[in-house]
């Protein structure tokens, strides 16, 4: 067994696909307070696999099992399917281990890392909600927590390469799941999410619009925009590629509800290029909140605080 | 010869002409004038689909699944359809409108991504509705590619799989070939939506009749996004010259047209400079009203709004950019 030094906690990844790559090759970069020790695929002949063993770090492809074998790994991402992480889910609560969860499974709270992650720390189970989600909530909230938000609306547009199977056959569920996350999390009374996949070649980055209405015509427009970019650069600093592409725009609307004071910005990631292409900011987004979280339950852990 | 099967979407394509602001008793005098001219299927759906009501795309007047119970209850033989947009709108949204009266739903996504349609065609199938397939912008893309896409809908259960000409920037030739492509490769129907904003919204549509289309689309007066869609009455009318067998009214409808439709129409679409803008650079046509608010708002000419749109291949449900080109316009334009 090897040891580990003193200040780092023991990570693994399950998953061998592109997020459970893009994410091993995140926390080699930048490792922080984690050790990664394990990549754990089903599949023997994976890629994903062979990378990892390549990167010498150990690659196994009996799934949970060794990671359920070895008690001083504490904390796991899961970035293999909902269906499977139900199951990982209640076996690793009952080994004891952290569990912080990629997939749309949602079986612990939903966490974004500069809005409610401290909120969630002594969780044992914590889900990414989506990739749309991680890159539009954080600015609803930056609005919701000046001014009250009655309805939040965000556009999520993709390139069709970076959307896999599992989103492709599940797309509703990125619709409720974001929706709801802007509510609960971003702070509206009531969300809605749009997800369109362009298929242009070259791929183009990922776009995300956020349209936010507030009740009054009169709003303290430079208290708002303060709020928001202080929330940008917070992202920033786990997700390098987030950028507004314009200050946000202010305008009066009618809605059918009256007249309302609409705020939109349009967002842009570029992805890291870690492992996965650049345009694919929708996946860089989850993988770097990922790590992002580990990070900080890692230092939570080892008692270096909230 | 039979004529194909005609679904008249006024009160959904039209909807964006309208600005989604259909009133009840707009959707009633519709419904009833179409159904008694014959009109065998009416789309009755915000412009964008089921849950289209939206900052993106306009906020619907009255809620749409008011009008389709509306428009259900205004008809005595035609079937009601309703469009989605996987992506806009989910399942939920279409078990809510199942439960108002719905007996066929329209399924759409961009040519190339048909394969998120299919937990939709499920639950379609699964509830007992006639299902249709969508495959909008098609021309961005090939016969053969298109006719890939079809087969994954017919692979779902959809019971017909349209050509959708969303930009109407299909030319004859291409329509023709585009459907023939989906006649050989599909077991299941085949439909032709075409718009006008090249001039072409009957020629198109004659062309797609020609290649073997067994439904098509068109809506009163040709209200609706861009230069509007191909014209019913227009198409009721040259299909009966061409001696096809139907049962519609071709007066009744040149009177639902006329008497029930222009005198509520905020405008007649017709291809005008921004519209044929629109075929020409082939966006989508529902962008025409949006670009035109934030040329004005913005100063910036909404053809080049348009074109440069075009250039970023953007696609159906992609209104949020017209903002962003508007902005980065007017930039330019103050440097420059």
């Amino acid at each position: 067994m090897s040891t580990s030094p003193i200040n780092k906690v023991k990570v693994a990844i399950l998953g061998s696909g592109n997020i459970g790559s893009d994410l091993m090759f995140k926390i080699l970069r930048e490792p922080g307070h984690m050790e990664l020790v394990l990549l754990s695929g089903i599949e023997p002949q994976s890629e994903g696999l062979a990378r990892a063993r390549a990167l010498g770090i150990n690659a196994s492809h009996e799934g949970i099992k060794p990671i359920l074998d070895d008690p001083e790994i504490r904390i796991i991402f899961d970035a293999t399917s909902a269906h499977a992480h139900v199951r990982h889910a209640k076996l690793l609560r009952e080994a004891g281990r952290i569990a912080i969860d990629l997939t749309p499974a949602a079986r612990g709270p939903y966490v974004i890392p500069p809005v409610n992650l401290g909120a969630h720390i002594d969780e044992q189970n914590v889900n990414l909600i989506t990739c749309g989600g991680q890159a539009t909530i954080p600015l609803v909230y930056a609005v919701s927590r000046v001014v009250a938000v009655p309805y939040a609306e965000m556009v999520s547009t993709i390139a069709s390469l970076s959307a896999g199977p599992g989103t492709r056959q599940n797309i509703d569920e990125f619709t409720f799941t974001t929706a709801r996350g802007l509510e609960v999390i971003g702070g509206a009374k009531q969300g809605k999410a749009i997800i369109i996949l362009n298929p242009a070649d070259p791929p183009i980055l990922m776009r995300n619009t956020i349209y936010v209405l507030l009740e009054s015509e009169d709003v303290d427009r430079k208290a708002i925009v303060d709020s928001i970019e202080e929330m940008v650069t917070a992202v920033q600093a786990y997700v390098s590629g987030y950028r507004l592409k314009n200050e946000p725009v202010f305008e009066v609307r009618d809605t059918p509800d009256g007249r309302r004071t609409l705020v939109a910005m349009l967002l842009e990631v570029t992805g890291a290029g870690d492992f996965l292409p650049s345009y694919a900011g929708n996946l860089d987004i989850m993988t770097a909140s990922a790590r992002q979280v580990g990070e900080v339950f890692a230092r939570n852990i080892l008692g270096l605080g909230k | 010869m039979k004529a194909p099967r005609l679904t008249d979407t006024t009160l959904r394509d039209g909807s964006h002409a309208m600005k989604h602001q259909f009133t009840r008793e707009q959707v009633r005098n519709v419904a009833q004038a179409l159904d008694k001219a014959g009109v065998p299927v009416l789309e009755v759906t915000h412009g964008d689909g089921l849950a289209g009501s939206s900052i993106q795309y306009g906020f619907s007047r009255t809620n749409e699944l008011d009008l389709i119970e509306e428009a259900r209850n205004a008809v005595t033989k035609a079937k009601i359809a309703a469009l989605l947009l996987p992506g806009i709108g989910t399942r939920k949204e279409l078990k809510d409108a199942i439960g108002r009266g719905i007996q066929v739903v329209r399924i759409a996504t961009q040519c190339t991504e048909a394969d998120i349609s299919q937990q939709h065609f499920g639950m379609a199938k699964e509830m007992g509705l006639e299902a249709v397939g969508f495959l909008m912008m098609s021309h961005m893309r090939p016969p053969e590619f298109l006719a890939a896409q079809a087969l994954l809908m017919e692979s779902y259960g959809a019971d017909c799989v349209y050509v959708v000409d969303s930009a109407g920037a299909l030319l004859p030739d291409g329509a023709a070939a585009r459907v023939r492509s989906l006649k050989e490769a599909l077991k299941i129907q085949v439909g032709f939506h075409g718009h006008n904003n090249l001039g072409l919204g009957v020629g198109n549509t004659l062309a797609a009749v020609k290649a073997g289309a067994d439904q098509v689309d068109g809506t009163l007066r040709g209200l609706g996004a861009g230069a509007g869609n191909t014209a019913t009455e227009l198409l009721a009318a040259t299909l009966d010259r061409l001696g096809f067998e139907h049962d519609w009214d071709v007066f009744g409808l040149l009177d639902a047209a006329e008497f029930v439709v222009a005198p509520f129409m905020p405008f007649q679409p017709i291809p005008d400079r921004d519209s044929i803008a629109i075929g020409y650079a082939g966006v989508y046509s529902t962008f025409l009203l949006h670009a035109k608010r934030l040329g004005q708002q913005y100063n910036v000419d909404p053809l080049d709004i348009l074109v440069e749109l075009g250039r970023r291949k953007t696609v159906a449900g992609q209104e949020d950019w017209i903002l962003d080109v508007t902005l980065e316009l007017a930039k330019r334009k103050d440097k420059g």
